[in-house]
């Protein structure tokens, strides 16, 4: 049995996680040049936003036909709340601080989410069981789907649409690219910069709010420490792509989900490859991915075309 | 501004990055939490205070089974203090938090080193963990009894298989070894549950792979077939493409070496992908915890775990009558009973050296205490515990249990022989 379509089927699956994630590294570091690794740990807590509404808010029993889009409410202002609160008393302060100064508090901050949610929210010392949705895998030509995944499916393409026509054909996306490009220039001719930074803040902790969702739904559970990984994988993506380009951050994100699972499936297959072939191998193969990508497209898979920024 | 000076920028910023990355990579693995203090034991017989150290994981994924340890082991302090087990000894527990983490298991046998009153540690419950802590308890002579290490080269050297030596003379345990669950549960799935195409899956770390290891051996002897191994990562949660490899080998059964966090997730995915097959794992995998993770599609699931079921025992029903009027929060789970056993075990050889020492504690306990517990012998929560001249329980008894209408349910007892 052929297993290769099913595999590109997980690997795009992984892939469109991580970029939904991604999204918000590049487009920060395509305005304001900072890489804010607190990102990962805003996927987090939109996770946890959309658990705590249906732990918390909705009766026992609700269907997820009504609690998903609420639960997607809650993820998205915890996450936007977090991301907006970081942007204004980490960040701005440290504006026109050196560059390594924020990347610093970036750090800080991760750690010092994590550790909040560790310590304050009830039972997170453990994973936490996320809702899932109902009825069993169905199958297309071939390749099961699980129902948890038809959310991530469906809302990637989405997410992804909406914020290219935002960039594209709105007054404030158009601001936004004024901003990428120049900084003072903008605010010359008018731009609130300061505004822009913090919507940029806020539509990245939104895809990472769907992204946490979509995590929860896809494995079952969350846990304190999910962005952590999660939040390097999607920080890769965004370099394989090219670091500032939102396609970029896409394309990156499911080239590295759909390598790292043909690398789990199929390099154990190669002559004298045995050993290096498993699951857990899996990041190497990413990683080595991204040096060699890296070495001859330093600016990334889309860097060039948009030059370096959204 | 000019590109490529742009480019040039930008690369340095990815440099530095990389390695702050890397640095906080490090710094999270052993960033260390509040170590919970140890809880004052009630009762008092006076005199000397003994500390029993407990190291387990007290938070994160394993804490589950940490923390029924550390209460298990408060449970037997309390019970020894109020019963005078021990004339003017009065006992108290310091629990370290080790997060499943070997580095910070080593720091904590440290600490536990430093402090005169310790004279024994139950502890840990990962055997990686173990492997850093044996000869810092060694130097110090200090003993310390595992409830839940199974890997067989902590006691008898890593050339286990050809010849036993002992590596550690303070090192003990309750607990069976992989050397007897591994083949235990081939010889379960391929005479009783009938499955003779295995997918052996594990997760790398000492525990697994070494539990994997005995029961591919195992299974292959008696005439199954290995369809396919994979090692996975335990920092992920994404097994969809180790999932789709296990419905494609034609497996009828998965042997995971591992432990519930990635246990779960697994045995779910697997089923998801369209392989109705069951996953069979160690002790490692028999916690509550596991069927929450695993959620409906776990029905069906097998795990061996240490002794027989603690819940059935006639000698456990004391414990389980006190550990439920005490209070605790959490479970004893997978471990309790054998938590029980090794803190008495150091309570007992405690007692041996106060009593040989005319009701004193003597100037050299620790080593006295380590040398005692070579000869402890009596009726604990398990059964009979005793050691061999390895440090290994004489106990060897198994269980193999499985998830029933969302709980753990006991299929099989019994010994193994070779």
């Amino acid at each position: 049995m052929n297993e290769l379509p099913q595999q590109l089927v997980n690997g795009l699956l992984l892939g469109s996680m991580y970029g939904l994630v991604a999204i918000g590294y590049t487009m920060v570091y395509g305005i304001v040049q900072l890489i804010n690794f607190a990102h990962g740990e805003i996927f987090m807590t939109g996770a946890f936003g959309a658990l705590t509404i249906y732990l918390y808010v909705l009766p026992d029993g609700t269907s997820m036909a009504i609690a998903l889009p609420l639960m997607l409410i809650g993820a998205v202002l915890v996450a936007v709340t977090v991301a907006v609160g970081a942007e204004r008393f980490a960040y701005r302060p440290l504006r026109n601080a050196p560059r390594l100064a924020p990347l610093i508090t970036a750090i800080g901050l991760s750690l010092a989410l994590q550790q909040a949610v560790w310590a304050w929210y009830p039972g997170a010392t453990s994973a936490l069981v996320f809702p899932q949705i109902a009825g069993g895998p169905f199958e297309i030509g071939g390749v099961t789907i699980q129902t948890g995944d038809v959310f991530l499916l469906v809302a990637a393409p989405i997410s992804m649409a909406v914020l290219a026509y935002f960039v594209m054909k709105t007054r404030t996306g158009r601001g936004m690219q004024a901003t990428a490009q120049d900084p003072d220039t903008a605010k010359l001719m008018g731009v609130n910069t300061d505004r822009i930074i913090v919507i940029a803040f806020a539509l990245g902790a939104t895809f990472a709010a769907v992204g946490g969702v979509a995590y929860g739904l896809k494995y079952g559970q969350i846990d304190f420490r999910m962005g952590f990984l999660l939040g390097l994988k999607a920080f890769t993506a965004a370099v394989l792509g090219g670091i500032g380009n939102i396609y970029g951050a896409m394309i990156g994100g499911v080239v590295l989900g759909v390598a790292e699972t043909l690398a789990t499936a199929y390099i154990a297959d190669i002559p004298g490859m045995d050993q290096f072939g498993s699951n857990a191998w899996a990041d190497v193969w990413a990683f080595v991915l991204l040096i060699l990508v890296l070495l001859f497209r330093p600016q990334g898979l889309l860097g060039e075309r948009v030059a370096d920024r959204a | 501004m000019p590109r490529k000076g742009l480019i040039v920028r930008q690369r340095s910023l990815i440099a530095i990055t990389a390695a702050l990355a890397a640095g906080a990579l490090t710094l999270t693995a052993c960033g260390s939490r509040d170590d919970s203090a140890g809880s004052d034991s009630e009762g008092s017989g006076g005199g000397t205070t003994v500390v029993i150290g407990v190291d387990a994981p007290l938070t994160g994924d394993l804490s589950a089974l940490g923390l029924g340890i550390k209460n298990s082991v408060d449970l037997a302090a309390k019970t020894a203090n109020k019963e005078k087990t021990v004339e003017g000894v009065t006992f108290k527990v310091e629990a370290l938090d080790d997060q499943a983490q070997p580095s910070s298991g080593q720091q904590n046998a440290t600490k536990l080193v430093a402090d005169k009153d310790v004279l024994g540690v139950v502890g840990p419950l990962n055997s990686s963990v173990a492997e850093s802590m044996q000869k810092v308890f060694d130097d110090a002579k200090l003993v310390e009894v595992s409830p839940a290490n199974t890997n067989p080269a902590l006691t008898q050297g890593t050339d286990w298989q050809k010849t036993k030596t002992r590596p550690y003379k303070s090192y003990f345990r309750t607990a069976t070894t992989d050397a007897i669950q591994g083949p235990f549960a081939a010889q379960y799935v391929y005479n009783d549950a009938k499955k003779k195409k295995v997918f052996v899956i594990d997760d790398k770390k000492t525990y697994g792979a070494g539990l994997a290891a005995t029961f591919t051996e195992e299974f292959k002897k008696l005439g199954g077939k290995i369809a396919g191994t994979e090692h996975i990562n335990p920092d992920t949660k994404d097994f969809s493409a180790v999932a789709t490899k296990v419905k494609n080998s034609g497996a009828d059964v998965v042997y995971y070496g591992g432990e519930y966090p990635q246990a779960g997730p697994l045995s779910k995915q697997i089923k998801a992908a369209g392989a109705k097959i069951p996953v069979v794992g160690g002790d490692g995998i028999y916690s509550a915890d596991f069927i929450k993770l695993a959620g409906a599609s776990g029905t069906g699931d097998l795990a061996t775990s240490v002794g027989a079921p603690v819940e059935e025992l006639p000698s456990a029903k004391e414990f389980v009558a006190n550990y439920k009027a005490a209070g605790y929060k959490e479970a004893f789970e997978a471990y309790g009973g054998y938590s029980y056993d090794s803190a008495w075990a150091i309570i007992e050889a405690v007692k041996k050296v106060v009593e040989d020492n005319n009701g004193k504690l003597p100037s050299d306990a620790r080593a006295k205490v380590t040398a005692a517990m070579q000869n402890v012998s009596f009726d604990g929560v398990t059964g009979k515990v005793s050691f061999d001249e390895y440090g290994d329980a004489t106990n060897k008894q198994l269980t193999v249990y499985s998830v029933e209408k969302g709980a753990w349910k006991a299929v099989k007892s019994g010994t193994y022989t070779g």
